[in-house]
Order: structure tokens, then C-alpha cells, then sequence
């Protein structure tokens, strides 16, 4: 069942190694003399003020939740999407007429939540 | 032979991966060692033909949800874990005891599974697990109301996340 | 040999092809940005480096930045955070190669049964798929990829402890799940068309009729479908205008700025990688991948003696042409200077004798440039009679009756289709950089979230339209498998 998908590991391996081969040939043939500044953060020459350490707007994060839930609803989308000509252009009356106000009932939803992060300006970058 | 051989490296994989995922003090590395696992059950997956579900773990679980974990320890930046070590505080024994209880029901099923009869999967109809499938299943009727409410799940969701996000902005 | 054993060698062949296909492309991509570069803003670019005397045309350059990068020292600031910081790059390597696994480059290999019996021990006729893996998933398992890439660039960003790797990985992030979601608006307005995700599938589809290639599809829903799709991925390899992550003017290198040698060749080459592998999926999904537009497979092998005479005609003048172009550069101002000059630039410390010394001549003396010309002139002169051969093997039918040898055109033939495609796209991608300015970041989110996401959420509803209003009149789709 899974044959399809040995390739891909295949692939990942090589990859992988490919990546690391690279990465060991210039600790093989670079020269590795470290020196203090060298090893210093860099920021452009002048000595860094502070740790990096400093937290970032929230903004960023509401950003990667509204993602994640749109991204869901993406995945309701795909299955659908793959069944949809079938269903259109099947024999029984009124399947297309079915299964598109399905979707289009879910996406309206959605589509509510979305004019409502509009609106509130949670999308707005100031 | 060869498929027995895939899954237990995966399985030891999957678990080496979720044990890292505990005893890492650093957050990242924490998970990124749960995005391994994930990859394992991934690969899992697409043995026993969830083609779909092997698909959609990688998309929304490693490659959207992981990344929401990963962006929160990127914006709190809390590089210095203050963690006291063990100590044996109420907080721990409750977390040992829904450790051990989820440990419990873990064990019964595996046991009970073995009374079970399986499949193999090459006896399974070539087009299982395949999107298609999924989306004769999931839209004939049989689930509709399940999934209209999905939608209004996911708005709540949306307006909770700003309602949370804008009180702070 | 068995059949599992045919299988995985299989398998692992198509895997380093396919590898090797993308990092083929990159060293050339690099060389295309800058001659681009220079192009668009009017100077010549690079154009130094020679191997006895050989530049062609700056492409050499290259060559001594691999081995620039090679030798420079690996540089492991004692502030990053070790194990993440190392696996940061891998990353963004391995997704971009892995993700080239589902684009098929060709429609498939037959290899005649007694051949195939005589030496790889099958029975019967031996098919042999040219894409790595066919999975079901198909284009989601692309989007899957995608959305793994953003872990490299934020690791790196945060493992690094660099306020400017710190805040580009975090602008990064954003901006790749931003627009990962136009992406996937865009394709399921190509799945329903469709009614799959395979790629193998949707390559048979648009095989049929260039009316079948994604971009003409259901218009203007094919054609909307795509340029979210493009514009996405443009957000998705991170190049200009949406390469705020790296954006040098304010944030140094962006994530990769505390990172040195081949690890920072690794991030270089992943950028191109996405762009090569960006374009595939482009051209696979919207132009029809290997075909050539009105000429599928079938014709292919059918009339294989004409293709082999078309293939003739076609590169033996281009080749001529190019031969005539090298010829007229012996004129060059440049070979007359080089001739007035007499010898290498005098440098105390070049090696004379011996193997070093024969070494730096052919590397620095720049007087053996003037023989380039002949060099070239010889080099396509020899492309364009090759060529002019195949008319006379075309000619004399000598392909229609070796089928493998006809299976193997046909490969040749459909690769270097998909490859013009997909070099057409990789220079979208160097054109726009050197045309367009860089988003303000407020800009760049509201274009994905304001604009790109309810587009694609109107294009599907436009697909549904299209499609219902067609299974009830015309039937254009109905036919597709």
C-alpha cells in the first residue's frame, strides 16, 4: 500500500545526506581559526545593545491562529473540490445543485468570521 | 517483511521522538522533536493507505500547528527556562496519575487488539483512504449537519482569537 | 533480478535524477541573476573569470564561489543555539529537493518486452513512470512541503540569538503562512476543474487539448487560479517583491545572517531550489508540464521520423545562428587590446613553473580570451552539424523502427519541453526582482489577507458556477477522466 510513497523516503534520505555532505565539506577543507569576534553577534560592527531576547507584538501570533484556522478550513476544501465534477456531472438530478450549497453554506460562515477580523482590524499592520 | 521493518523504525522513531519531546528543557528543540513524531505518523499513515490522512498530518499538524507552537516561543522569547527541577508537588502527582491513567487505557486496548482479527493491507479496495473517498463519505449526505457545524466552529474560533488577540494590542 | 529489487533501483534512479534535475538548474540560475541583473540596469556583469580563456559569458563565475565557499571557515558563534542553528539549513535544503518528488517530467518510458525481459528479467513490456512518486496526494502533498519550508527560515531565525535573524525569521513566518493560504485557495479551483490532485493525472488531462492546460481552463478561473498561484510562490521562495525577510537594506541578511560558508550555500541554493520547483509545479499544473502545445505523446511516437527532422531543422539553425553570433565577436575591441597588451598582468607572487604555474595561466592569463571566439565558433558549428545529422537519421526512418530509441526521443523531446518552461518561469522570477521594489510589510500581509484570500474564495464559487452551468448546456468538462 505504501510502495507509492518509498520514493519519497528515497528522496528525503538523499536530501538529507546530500545536505550534510555539504555542510562537512567546508569543515573539511575551511580553516577553523575562531576568535572572539568572530564569535560576537553581528550587528553590523557595533557592539550589541541588549540580549535578543525581546518579546515581538502579539500581532504575529494572531496572525499564525487565524492561519491555522483558515488553513482548516483549506483542508474541508479539498476533498470536496476532487468530488465536485463527479457529483455535477452525474447522472442524478440535483446533485451539483447539493453539493454546491453544502459548500457554499460552510464558506458563507467562514466568510462571516473573515469581514468580522476585517472589520475589527486584526489584519491591519500599523 | 520489508513493510514490518518500515513500521517499527517508524514506531521507535515516533516514540524516540515524543520522549525527546518531553525531556528537552529547550523549548524549540521540544518541537521540533514533535514535528519529527509527526512526520512518523505520517509515514504510518500512508503504510496502511490513509493516503488523505498522511497528507493532512503533515499539512496542518507539522506545517501549521507546529508552526503556531513555534511562533509563540519565537514572540516570548523565554530563553531562560526558571524550571525548579522535580519536587514533588501536587501539580506532579496529578500529572503523574493522568500520566499513568492514560498509560492504563493504552495498555487494555493494545490487549484488546490482540483478540482482534486484521486486514492486511493489500486486501483493502485500492481507493481507500484516498481523497476521493474521503469526499463520497464526507459529503453524501450522512455527515452534512457535522460538517455546516464545523464552519461555525471555526468562526467562533476566528472571533475568539481576535477577541483575545485585540484586547492586548 | 526481481521484482522488488527492479522496483527500488528504480525508484532510487528516478530519485537522483530528479535531485540532480534541480541542482543542475541552480548554478545556472545564479549566473541568469546576475547577467539578468546587469541587463535590466544596463552593464555588463560578470564577465572575468575565465578557464583558458573561457568565460562563457560569465558563467564560469560560479565555479571559483563554489570553491570560494567551500574553503571559507565555517564560523560557529559561541551565541546560537548549537543543534538547531546546524539543522536549520538542512532543512531548507532537503523540503526544496523533496518537494520536486511529485512533478512528473515526462509521460513514461515503454521499454520494449524483449528488452525488458532480456535484461532486467521482467515479463513483458516494462512501463516506467518519469515521476519519482505518484501519491495520491499529489499537489497537497506539494503544499505539504511548502509548509514545511517555513521551519528552516524561522529555526534560523530564532536558533541564531541575532536580533536580525530574529525578527526576519518572525516576518518570514508570517508572510510564508500568509500567503500559504492564497496558494491553496488558488489550487482548488484546479482541483474541481480537474476532479484530482494527482499530477500524473492532471498531466494525462492537459495531454489531450491545449483547451486542457490549467491556465485556459473554465476562464477566467484558470487564469485567476494562476496568478494566485504565482504570486504566492513568489511570497513562498521568499524573492523580491516579498523577500522583507532578508531585506538588506534594514535587516542585514535577515535569518541567515549569522550563518557562514556552505551553511550559508545551503540557504543560497535552497532560495533558487524553491524557485526551480516553483515553476515545475506552475508549469505542471497550469502549462501542461511536458507537452508541447498541440502535439501530446501519442503524436510524438507516432511520427517520430518528423520529429526527428523538426528537432533537426529547428536546433541545427539556431545553432548556426549562434555559431555565426561567436564568429562575429573576432572583432571584439577586446582581443585587439589583449593582442597590444602581450602577456599576463605582472604579479610578483604567481607561480612561473611547474603544474601551479601552468595553473595560474590558464586561470589568469587573460590573453588567452582572445581565442575564446574559436572556441565557441568550433563548439556550436559542431551543435548545429549534430543536428543536421538527425534530418538524414529522421530521413531515413531510422527511429520508427527501434522503439526504444523512439521512447527515448520522445523523453528527450517532452524534458526539454518542461525544462523551457521551467526556465522560463525561474527568469519571471529574476525579472521581476530586478523590476519591482520591495513591499512595506503592511502592504505585503494586506495583499494576502485582504486581497488574495476572498479572490480565491470567489474564484471557487466562480468554478462552481462554470461547472454547473456547464454540466446543463455545453458539457465542455464532462469528458475529462
Amino acid at each position: 500500500m505504501g510502495v507509492a510513497y518509498l520514493p519519497i523516503l528515497f528522496a528525503v534520505l538523499i536530501a538529507v545526506v546530500f545536505s550534510l555532505a555539504f555542510v562537512g565539506l567546508s569543515k573539511y577543507f575551511g580553516p577553523h581559526r575562531p576568535t572572539a569576534s568572530k564569535e560576537a553577534v553581528y550587528e553590523c560592527g557595533v557592539a550589541p545593545v541588549g540580549a535578543a531576547n525581546q518579546r515581538f507584538s502579539v500581532k504575529f501570533y494572531l496572525t499564525a491562529v487565524l492561519f491555522i484556522l483558515f488553513d482548516l478550513e483549506a483542508v474541508f476544501l479539498y476533498p470536496w473540490a476532487v468530488v465536485f465534477r463527479d457529483y455535477v456531472y452525474s447522472s442524478v438530478s440535483g446533485a451539483g445543485i447539493y453539493i454546491f450549497t453544502e459548500m457554499f453554506f460552510f464558506l458563507g460562515v467562514l466568510f462571516l468570521g473573515w469581514y468580522y477580523v476585517l472589520k475589527r482590524g486584526a489584519l491591519d499592520w500599523d | 517483511m520489508f513493510e514490518a521493518l518500515l513500521f517499527y523504525t517508524f514506531s521507535a522513531l515516533a516514540v524516540f521522538a515524543g520522549a525527546m519531546v518531553i525531556t528537552r528543557r529547550n523549548a524549540a528543540s521540544s518541537a521540533i522533536a514533535l514535528v519529527a513524531s509527526f512526520f512518523c505518523l505520517a509515514s504510518m499513515y500512508a503504510m496502511l493507505g490513509a493516503h488523505f490522512v498522511a497528507v493532512i498530518q503533515i499539512l496542518v499538524y507539522a506545517g501549521a500547528i507546529m508552526v503556531l507552537f513555534i511562533f509563540v516561543i519565537m514572540v516570548l522569547n523565554l530563553r531562560e527556562d526558571n524550571d525548579p527541577g522535580w519536587n514533588l508537588s501536587p501539580r506532579a502527582v496529578l500529572g503523574a496519575g493522568v500520566g499513568g491513567l492514560v498509560g492504563l487505557t493504552v495498555f487494555v486496548g493494545a490487549s484488546a487488539a490482540r483478540s482482534m482479527t486484521f486486514m492486511p493491507t493489500d486486501k483493502l479496495d485500492p481507493n481507500f483512504g484516498t481523497i476521493e473517498q474521503i469526499g463520497y463519505t464526507l459529503f453524501s449526505g450522512r455527515y452534512l449537519l457535522p460538517f455546516e457545524v464545523v464552519s461555525a466552529l471555526l468562526t467562533v474560533a476566528v472571533v475568539g482569537a481576535v477577541v483575545l488577540a485585540k484586547k492586548e494590542l | 533480478m526481481s521484482e522488488t529489487m527492479l522496483t527500488v533501483i528504480l525508484a532510487l534512479v528516478k530519485c537522483v535524477f530528479s535531485l540532480a534535475f534541480v541542482m543542475q538548474i541552480v548554478p545556472l540560475l545564479i549566473w541568469a541573476e546576475r547577467k539578468g541583473a546587469a541587463y535590466i540596469q544596463d552593464r555588463p556583469g560578470p564577465n572575468r573569470a575565465h578557464i583558458l580563456g573561457v568565460r562563457a559569458g560569465g558563467l564560469i563565475h560560479t565555479l571559483p564561489d563554489v570553491f570560494k565557499l567551500i574553503t571559507k571557515e565555517d564560523v560557529v558563534p559561541s551565541h546560537v543555539f548549537r543543534p538547531l542553528w546546524a539543522l536549520a539549513p538542512i532543512i531548507s535544503m532537503s523540503v526544496a529537493l523533496v518537494t520536486f518528488s511529485v512533478v512528473p517530467w515526462g509521460d513514461q518510458i515503454l521499454i520494449p518486452a524483449e528488452i525488458a525481459e532480456k535484461y532486467l528479467g521482467t515479463t513483458g513490456p516494462l512501463a516506467v513512470n518519469l515521476q519519482v512518486a505518484d501519491i495520491d496526494g499529489g499537489l497537497l502533498y506539494v503544499l505539504a512541503m511548502t509548509s514545511l519550508g517555513v521551519y528552516g527560515i524561522m529555526l534560523a531565525g530564532w536558533s541564531s540569538n541575532n536580533k536580525f535573524s530574529l525578527i526576519g525569521g518572525l516576518r518570514s513566518a508570517a508572510q510564508m503562512v500568509s500567503y500559504e493560504l492564497a496558494m491553496g485557495m488558488g489550487v482548488v479551483a484546479m482541483f474541481m476543474t480537474y476532479g484530482t490532485t494527482r499530477l500524473d493525472t492532471i498531466m494525462q488531462i492537459q495531454s489531450e487539448s491545449i483547451l486542457n492546460w490549467g491556465v485556459l481552463l473554465s476562464p477566467p478561473v484558470g487564469l485567476v487560479a494562476f496568478i494566485l498561484f504565482w504570486v504566492s510562490a513568489f511570497a513562498e521562495c521568499n524573492r523580491n517583491p516579498f523577500d522583507l525577510p532578508e531585506g538588506e537594506a534594514e535587516l542585514v541578511a535577515g535569518y541567515h545572517t549569522e550563518y557562514s560558508s556552505l551553511r550559508f550555500a545551503l540557504f543560497f541554493m535552497a532560495e533558487y531550489a524553491n524557485m526551480v520547483v516553483a515553476s515545475s509545479v506552475t508549469a505542471t499544473l497550469f502549462f501542461g508540464g511536458y507537452n508541447i502545445p498541440f502535439v501530446n505523446g501519442a503524436m510524438l511516437r507516432e511520427h517520430i521520423d518528423l520529429v526527428l527532422i523538426a528537432i533537426g531543422v529547428g536546433g541545427g539553425v539556431f545553432f548556426l545562428f549562434a555559431a555565426s553570433i561567436a564568429f562575429g565577436r573576432r572583432k571584439d575591441p577586446f582581443y585587439a587590446a589583449m593582442e597590444a597588451f602581450k602577456g599576463p598582468r605582472p604579479n610578483k607572487l604567481a607561480p612561473v613553473g611547474g603544474l601551479n604555474g601552468l595553473l595560474y595561466r590558464a586561470l589568469h592569463d587573460d590573453t588567452l580570451r582572445q581565442h575564446e571566439w574559436k572556441i565557441f565558433t568550433a563548439i556550436w558549428a559542431g551543435a548545429a552539424a549534430a543536428h543536421f545529422g538527425l534530418i538524414g537519421l529522421g530521413a531515413m526512418n531510422i527511429a520508427s523502427g527501434m522503439p526504444l530509441l523512439t521512447e527515448i526521443i520522445v523523453f528527450v523531446t517532452q524534458l526539454n519541453a518542461f525544462v523551457v518552461k521551467v526556465l522560463f518561469g525561474c527568469w519571471m522570477f529574476i525579472w521581476v526582482r530586478w523590476t519591482l521594489p520591495r513591499f512595506r510589510y503592511d502592504q505585503l500581509m494586506d495583499l494576502g489577507w485582504k486581497y488574495m484570500l476572498p479572490i480565491g474564495l470567489v474564484n471557487i464559487l466562480l468554478a462552481a458556477v462554470w461547472l454547473l452551468i456547464d454540466a446543463n448546456t455545453m458539457r465542455l468538462y464532462a469528458a475529462i477522466p
